[in-house]
């Protein structure tokens, strides 16, 4: 539990999402991989930006736009970099860790992934960070990691990350072939297919064996003057 | 006033030019070859949101062979990806096409939420010149321009100066252009954006609020070519400055 002492954790550097990291997300789209707009499945992973604005600290209310009935939960976890990892070896890659902590990405639905989401992604408040990040060691291992999320103590999802496509290590690797990603930075594991929408009005939270549990309420954007 | 942020006798120093040299905060003067450039953005509490425009002038979008986008087509990078004036960009051996994209870069000076058309250029500290490089080979139809393409270490030059807005009347009426190895390769001019200055500032704050040092990229006209190692690659904005850059 956090006391009253000690901050909530916040990122200090880029917070990454990737698309189509649970082999669920990426069976649900395969038919369509092959068609376009996107002609041919994914090869490097599919990274996009969750920008400062988008950051609402453990407890604090996510506000739904006005227009947007629902919005899309998408609870994961997400590994803190603890020190630059470039072009970085699978089997070394988690030590450079410094933790990991819960997130709930939530997005406007869309179902069109040829185009970066940022309006769908990065409206404030929209990425839900957990109160404390869990230090990194070797004996965590990020395949065995399960969270639950639930909607007014409803559950709605259960997640399984043994059921990536990329393991975490995998997923250092791939993405630190390309850019360095760097001490203070996070990097989603991905969100599970059927993630569950809510409302306005509804309290979410997402919690996991080993982490301290994430708790957001959404409500309603103020009308416009 | 044209600022810089440069590396110079051991430190890091802001500075503003004065006479054809850098003047730092303590008064010196200092050739522009004795430093090394950095972005010219002053550090920011959280990491700065970069939004860049993607066929954002009419030209630009018939040679990529697409219609102009109905609405702003924009990708985020990281601030990983910038790196300052005279500095080297890394070309992978493997690849066959990596073309620079000359921009005219606006930096957000006020916290910026649901800001009006008309009020927009309220909340503009001022402009610089970045060179948004792409390496085509690396495209892919998923969250496209993907970030292997244009989220690489050194691919983001910046610079030299921000000029604050208050001494570029006119931003949309700017002339672009790229040379290499001193040809003229990309000529352009700011008018010819599809989505303005004002406009941008107005469509992305309705979503997402901007803070002090955060960037909009606004895109590139016609006119890119593959460059090679050794290529020495100039994008220069009239009244903003001249961004050189070297392919390593």
């Amino acid at each position: 539990m956090t006391s009253p002492l000690s901050p909530l954790f916040l990122p200090t550097g880029t917070v990454y999402g990737v698309l189509l990291n649970f082999q669920a997300e990426t069976e649900a789209l395969a038919p369509q991989m092959n068609t376009p707009p996107y002609q041919a499945p994914p090869k490097a992973p599919v990274l996009y930006v969750k920008p400062a604005n988008t950051w609402s600290q453990n407890g604090t209310d996510i506000a739904v736009p006005v227009g947007a009935a629902e919005v899309e939960l998408g609870a994961s976890i997400a590994m803190v970099i603890g020190r630059d990892l470039r072009a970085a070896n699978e089997d070394t890659a988690l030590a450079a860790l410094a933790g990991y902590v819960l997130v709930n990405d939530l997005s406007l639905p869309h179902t069109s992934f040829f185009r970066p989401p940022v309006k769908y992604k990065c409206v404030d408040g929209f990425l839900g960070i957990g109160p404390e990040m869990r230090p990194a060691g070797p004996s965590i291992d990020p395949s065995h990691f399960t969270l639950e999320l639930r909607v007014n103590g409803v559950l709605r999802q259960s997640v399984r990350f043994s059921h990536l496509v990329r393991s975490a290590a995998r997923l250092l690797a791939d993405v630190s072939a390309f850019m360095t990603l760097r001490r203070g930075d996070l990097l989603l594991l991905g969100c599970d297919a059927g993630r569950p929408l809510a409302r306005a009005g509804d309290h979410i939270t997402v919690s996991a064996p080993g982490f301290a549990s994430l708790h957001n309420q959404l409500t309603a954007e103020a009308a416009p003057q | 006033m044209k600022h810089a942020r440069i590396a110079y006798a051991g430190a890091v120093h802001d500075a503003t030019e004065h006479e054809g040299q850098l003047r730092l905060a303590d008064g010196r003067l200092v050739p522009f070859g004795a430093v090394v450039w950095l972005p010219p953005l002053a550090p920011t509490p959280r990491p700065r949101t970069i939004l860049a425009l993607g066929l954002n002038y009419a030209d630009h979008a018939k040679e990529l062979a697409f219609k102009a986008p109905e609405e702003p087509l924009v990708f985020i990078k990281g601030e990983g990806s910038l790196i300052g004036h005279r500095a080297f960009t890394q070309r992978p051996a493997e690849v066959k096409f990596m073309h620079y994209e000359c921009e005219l870069a606006i930096v957000i000076g006020r916290t910026a939420k649901k800001v009006r058309r008309e009020d927009a250029y309220d909340f503009i500290a001022g402009y610089t010149v970045a060179n948004d490089y792409a390496i085509r080979d690396y495209l892919e139809n998923w969250y496209r321009p993907n970030l292997r393409v244009k989220n690489r270490d050194t691919c983001t030059p910046i610079g030299p100066w921000l000029v604050d807005r208050q001494d570029v009347p006119d931003p949309m009426a700017l002339a672009l252009q790229t040379t290499v190895n001193g040809k003229v390769t990309q000529s352009g001019n700011t008018r010819d954006m599809i989505f303005d200055v004002p406009f941008l500032v107005a469509y992305f704050s309705r979503f997402m609020t901007l803070q002090p040092g955060d960037l909009i990229l606004t895109g590139t006209p016609d006119g890119v070519v593959d460059c090679q190692p050794g290529d020495v690659v100039v994008t220069r904005i009239a009244q903003i400055g001249e961004l050189v850059n070297t392919i390593a």
